[in-house]
């Protein structure tokens, strides 16, 4: 039989030409940039480049963006109508849509992550929870949430490096909408966007002190978490963190939404389509080099389907395109982080020591950035830190079913409980599986799907609450029935 | 019949629909606003709240199995079962507070109608939180309310009897199964009405309720890793933090509630959204 001719991709680059990138950056308070006093670098983990310097705030930045947002709060945005709010929510949509393209290159530079998912995922659906929740801000009495909700006034907002402005997007669309103001942090490693987004407010002329922006690192969110200024605290990130925010703001009348970490279990009946399942496998761990906290971590097989899932996974994963992030046939794009990909690699030589079966697709990287192959372990059983912990990177651990119960019992068998994935052709075995599966978001037949309209959030030590949707304004109200 | 001697009761906790008393043999006085004695109620352990713990836990499945028509005939049997023995109540409330009879037939009538609200609640909370969502792309996705497991309540002190009832039955009637700690002060109607559901169908485990100290098994319930939330509305306000943090080990749901709302029934349980793609 005749080898059939293979081609290769030709580099397809990104350019960066729309970007401007300023040597340093300060903060957003009352509507102004304010310069920083103390800068840590921010870099391309594709190629280690520093972009630019980023202002660290200290306790006199962050009370003073807390002022500007109480300000903002109690003289303009309180006494707004809901009819107003919604059209600058509007506003920053359309603008946001307007310069789409900015923002998609920046994320990349400034992330890691391809091109390809930055331009068609995390600045359209940024700019569509903005849309999304501009129509609320004039129906809020209709939401079924009650008769006699308010807002919380002012909001701390901590968000993560893995989707920065998909994140500010879930974060800051629904406070506004909902008639609070915000001081929102960015990642260390990932604020470009979020200053990026401060030009927007500028540009559709959002009233000072509304959105405030203030960048740093852990010692900069746990002054916004302690600060008596703030009426609510919105983090997304880890559950180690997420338990210390938990207790930190205990003692307080503060109000918390947490969105945390995930192991998700991705679980293929014998029956599924073996080939959209695949598909299905790759993107739900590999999606945005598996840094997500509602990644399919743990692939759960039955038994019967091991050998040939398996080795059609290999194939599937020797093609993906591991490499420069502003290509746009990238696949799998930088690590976001050093200290990140220390952690991958870390718990990666575990899943060796404990017997876990390692496989890496053949890959060559560039000189320079941080870059993990895609990667799975076979042999590995519930006890092993692999199947346990969230990697948080392109590791993907395989366990095995005999029994659908079975299937489930190993699905729920953890802490987490933020998504799950099921694959089969029988509806009702999907229908039985989704309810037995303790998880806030299930995806059957498909992975890593995401709507503003569509609430998402964990079970168990994933978190408190719903970001999207009618659930994720409550997030934002208090008079909901409890405290 | 003046000379007769009344037979009195032996008050115990209920803990898997079993009337266990506690294992500790701790008991406490109770007396009423005249100084009169009234009883000795077990002072629950530990170990008396793990045991519920694991019996509510074995019974969460089943009925979150059981139909939202199911749960709700069992709630309204227990409103049923409650009016049939409403002189009881009356009685043991007025001999432990000394309220009038208006007052004390207020207040057992208000639990038997308060039940039959909760009841009602059982086949529309899909209505009233679910949703179909409206996603951008060719997807099936709808979002249900669920039960959150196992959640644990402090009921106030007064009123001893409706505070409890505010407590188990938004809780049970999601899905839940309740381990519920009893007004201190005043634990002899509740662990009548713990005789009530022994006798209204309500399957063996799904409420648990104890008697003993709030300050005692407050701290036990925030740190017990197989809760999952914690209705603190009887707890004083200066112990809240603690209970808050010690429950974050396991990012347990505390809440407090001020009235019998549709929103103490949704705040212990959970949303899912389910995706499915639509196609050929």
């Amino acid at each position: 039989m005749e080898t059939p001719v293979s081609f290769d991709y030709a580099p397809a680059p990104e350019s960066r030409a729309i970007v401007t990138i300023k040597p340093t950056y300060g903060h957003f308070i009352a509507g102004k940039f304010v310069t920083g006093r103390k800068h840590f670098p921010t870099i391309n983990p594709a190629t280690e480049e520093i972009l630019s310097q980023i202002a660290l705030a200290g306790k006199a930045e962050v009370d003073a963006a807390v002022a500007a947002a109480r300000k903002a709060y109690l003289t303009t945005w309180s006494k707004l109508s809901g009819k107003e709010r919604g059209k600058y929510l509007f506003r920053i949509a359309r603008i946001m849509q307007e310069r789409a393209r900015e923002f998609a290159v920046l994320e990349t530079l400034d992330n890691g992550k391809p091109i390809r998912e930055s331009r068609d995922v995390d600045v359209p659906l940024a700019a569509a929870h903005f849309f999304y929740h501009a129509g609320w801000a004039d129906k809020l009495e209709f939401a079924g949430l009650g008769t006699s909700t308010k807002p919380h006034g002012v909001a701390g907002q901590i968000i993560p490096w893995n989707f920065p402005l998909l994140m500010l997007a879930w974060k800051v669309a629904p406070a506004l909408a909902t008639g609070n103001t915000v001081v929102l942090k960015p990642a260390e490693s990932t604020s470009l966007t979020a200053l990026l987004f401060a030009e927007v407010c500028q540009q559709a002329e959002l009233p000072a002190g509304v959105v405030n922006i203030v960048t740093g690192d852990g010692s900069t969110g746990a002054l916004i978490v302690n600060h008596p200024g703030i009426d609510k605290i919105a983090f997304t990130g880890s559950t180690e963190v997420g338990k210390i925010i938990a207790r930190a703001v205990a003692p307080t009348h503060k109000s918390v939404t947490l969105e945390l970490g995930g192991k998700a279990a991705n679980i293929i009946f014998e029956d599924a389509a073996i080939d959209e399942a695949i598909e299905g496998i790759v993107n739900g761990v590999f999606f945005n080099q598996g840094h997500v906290c509602c990644a399919g971590s743990r692939l759960l097989l039955q038994e019967s389907i091991v050998d040939e899932v398996v080795k059609k996974l290999k194939v599937r994963m020797a093609k993906i395109r591991v490499g420069d992030p502003m290509d746009k046939n990238t696949d799998l794009g930088a690590i976001n982080s050093k200290e990140q990909l220390l952690k991958i690699q870390d718990l990666s030589k575990v899943g060796e020591s404990e017997g876990g079966a390692r496989w890496s697709a053949p890959c060559v990287f560039p000189n320079k950035g941080f870059w993990f192959a895609p990667t799975i372990f076979t042999g590995v059983t519930q006890a092993h830190r692999i199947a346990r912990e969230e990697i948080f990177g392109p590791v993907l651990s395989v366990l095995t079913f005999r029994t659908p119960q079975e299937a489930m019992d190993k699905a729920n068998n953890t802490p987490f409980g933020l998504s799950a994935g099921i694959w089969s052709e029988k509806g009702s075995r999907i229908l039985w599986a989704s309810q037995q599966l303790r998880a806030g978001v299930i995806w059957a037949n498909t992975f890593n799907k995401f709507d503003p309209t569509s609430p998402f959030g964990g079970y168990k030590e994933s978190g408190w609450g719903r970001e999207g949707g009618r659930h994720g304004l409550s997030a934002y109200l208090k008079g909901v029935g409890h405290e | 019949m003046s000379n007769r001697i009344d037979v009195k009761k032996t008050y115990k906790l209920f803990i898997n629909g079993a009337f266990p008393r506690s294992e500790s043999g701790r008991t406490y006085e109770i007396k009423n606003a005249k100084g009169v004695f009234i009883a000795n109620p077990c002072l629950a352990s530990r170990k008396d709240l793990k045991d519920a713990v694991v019996a509510a836990r074995a019974a969460q499945s089943g009925w979150n199995k059981a139909s939202a028509y199911n749960k709700g005939q069992v709630i309204y049997r227990i409103a049923e079962m409650l009016e049939g023995r409403c002189a009881q109540f009356v009685d043991e409330i007025i001999n432990l507070t000394g309220v009038t009879k208006i007052k004390a037939q207020k207040e057992v009538t208000d639990c038997i109608d308060r039940l039959v609200w909760y009841a009602g609640w059982s086949d529309k909370l899909s209505s009233l939180t679910g949703a179909l969502n409206p996603v951008a792309g060719p997807y099936y996705n709808f979002t249900i309310p669920e039960s959150m497991g196992v959640i644990a309540a402090i009921a106030p002190e007064s009123p001893s009897l409706l505070g409890l009832i505010d407590a188990i039955a938004p809780i049970i009637v999601g899905g839940n199964t309740v381990v519920a700690l009893a007004s201190s002060k005043a634990p002899i109607p509740a662990m009548s009405f713990a005789e009530v559901l022994a006798t209204s169908d309500v399957p063996i485990g799904v409420i648990n309720i104890l008697t003993g100290k709030k300050e005692e098994i407050a701290p036990w319930m925030a740190s017990h890793m197989d809760i999952d939330g914690i209705d603190i509305s009887g707890l004083d306000a200066k112990s809240d933090g603690a209970v808050r943090i010690a429950g974050a080990e396991n990012l347990k749901r505390i809440f407090r509630f001020k009235s019998a709302d549709p929103g103490r029934i949704l705040a212990f349980l959970e949303n899912k959204t389910v995706w499915h793609p639509i196609g050929l």
